[in-house]
């Protein structure tokens, strides 16, 4: 083991190879952080949808939910990657391809991350809606509350602190997914690997430093959720353990 | 850019199923030996073994925490000529399907000892003391009363894993494996229809997993309703 490499000079920008290392991290935070932003719009969206009365409302969540959830994300990613851009309506297709290449995939990475993650929020959201007993709309109804008055006051701050353990879990879900972007050519965490395999031909640091990069990411998202469950938890309530 | 020639899907229907039966080889052995050793650490991490239960929870949340791309990098770019020398094969061996199912079983098999682990930790203790009682050892107790139930109230979990794991095997296009998707694509490419092949295969992933997930929650509500029977 030569783990004096990360300090040696990278063959090309004049950087040492832990500054690739970083630089990969911040591509994976950076894409993730927004692609959450993406997954949790549209997953908070369709979810709603998905539980209200109107049916062509209820059917659009359902379509949004089958088809992001059963195609591979790989193949999702060709698509974002290939084929949205020339359905883009007017000059917007052409003013993407005209991009940096590295903004391009970028943009198109956060957009099919976030809503292959949006599919699974979606459920999370529709469960925590569901968990409530129907009293709280009716009472809420009953008060003079409109529909969307109810849902934003009385029924999604109730239904965020319900699935705060399994949102969790799905944000650590999307930051391993988000290693798949690196096929269409976004140089993440995971594509530093390659980069660091091939031109450091050391396998076993490079390998090492970047899976233990994304299990330090893994436990620093896990350490922080917990901290913002029990700060939001409903007073009173065990948030979900029997211990 | 869109129209697919039918004439050329139906000339590359051969290749396109031997892609498929590479996509289902993986799934199935994966599914298979996943499971499998996925009941295993799920015993270990709830037998009575102190550091049974540390190795199998070290393992499980290794897994967990590295993205499944590395995982494959990981077993198609360094393990292979670990895995050579260990099988005995040849240098000119095509390993590329052993690596690929290597790390998928490997990797569902973290992810199956949670199902089981969470199957088991839903039987009430009352049904671990009954066995005991009866004279029956824990590993008895575990094969005859506690594993079957955890596998039933699971099934439906367990399956949709299944299907995560069949989209999964998408990735071993990163190992240039030829699946049904990486042959989707090249047949894409040469012929110029990278756009429309890729969508084509999307939509046989889609029918497929939307097929098996309609056919799971049906299991599922059969399984909630034999139990309110009951």
């Amino acid at each position: 083991m030569h783990w004096g490499l990360f300090f040696e000079q990278a063959p090309f920008g004049g950087v040492q190879y832990y500054q690739w290392l970083l630089r990969g991290f911040a591509v994976t935070v950076e894409l993730s952080v927004c692609a959450w932003v993406v997954a949790f719009l549209a997953g908070s969206v369709f979810g709603i949808m998905r539980t209200l009365p109107h049916r062509a409302f209820r059917a659009a969540g359902g379509f949004y939910v089958a088809v992001f959830r059963n195609i591979p994300l790989i193949a999702q990613f060709f698509v974002w990657y290939l084929v949205v851009p020339e359905l883009l309506p007017g000059s917007l297709g052409r003013d993407l391809k005209a991009m940096d290449p590295e903004i391009q995939f970028f943009i198109l990475a956060v957009a099919c991350l976030g809503l292959f993650t949006g599919g699974r929020i979606c459920e999370q959201v529709r469960s925590g809606i569901q968990a409530q007993s129907r009293g709280q709309l009716s009472a809420g109804l009953a008060l003079g509350l409109t529909l969307p008055q109810c849902y934003r006051h009385v029924i999604m701050p109730n239904a965020y602190r319900i699935i705060m353990p399994p949102m969790t879990s799905e944000i650590l879900n999307m930051i391993k997914n988000s290693a798949v972007a690196s096929t269409i050519g976004v140089i993440d965490l995971s594509a530093q690997a390659n980069r660091l395999l091939e031109y450091s031909a050391r396998p076993y640091e490079s390998f090492i430093a970047i899976t233990l990069a994304y299990v330090t990411l893994n436990f620093t998202v896990m350490f922080l959720m917990r901290l913002l469950e029990r700060k939001i938890r409903v007073p009173g309530s065990t948030g979900g353990r029997h211990v | 850019m869109f129209d697919l020639d039918p004439l050329l899907l139906l000339q590359t229907a051969p290749i396109l199923l031997k892609g498929m039966l590479i996509t289902l080889k993986i799934t199935v052995a994966a599914v298979v030996l996943g499971m499998f050793s996925g009941t295993l650490l799920a015993v270990a991490r709830v037998s009575p073994i102190l550091p049974l239960r540390w190795l199998s929870a070290l393992y499980v949340n290794c897994f967990r925490s590295i993205p499944l791309v590395m995982v494959l990098m990981w077993f198609y770019l360094i393990v292979p000529q670990m895995l050579a020398r260990f099988f005995n094969l040849s240098p000119l061996t095509d390993i590329r399907l052993i690596s690929a199912i290597t790390a998928f079983t490997m990797f569902e098999a973290a992810y199956y000892a949670e199902i089981i682990r969470a199957g088991l930790g839903s039987i009430p203790r009352g049904q671990t003391q009954a066995a005991l009682a009866l004279g029956m050892t824990l590993p008895q107790a575990l094969r005859l009363v506690l594993l079957p139930q955890a596998f039933r109230a699971m099934a439906p979990l367990l399956l949709t894993q299944g299907i995560i794991l069949f989209q999964d095997t998408a990735l071993v296009y990163i190992l240039g494996l030829g699946d049904f998707f990486r042959t989707a694509v090249t047949i894409g490419k040469t012929n110029g229809y990278e756009p429309a092949m890729i969508l084509f295969a999307g939509l046989i992933y889609f029918g497929i997993c939307y097929a098996a997930s309609r056919l799971v929650d049906s299991l599922k509500r059969a399984l909630a309703e034999q139990k309110r029977a009951s």
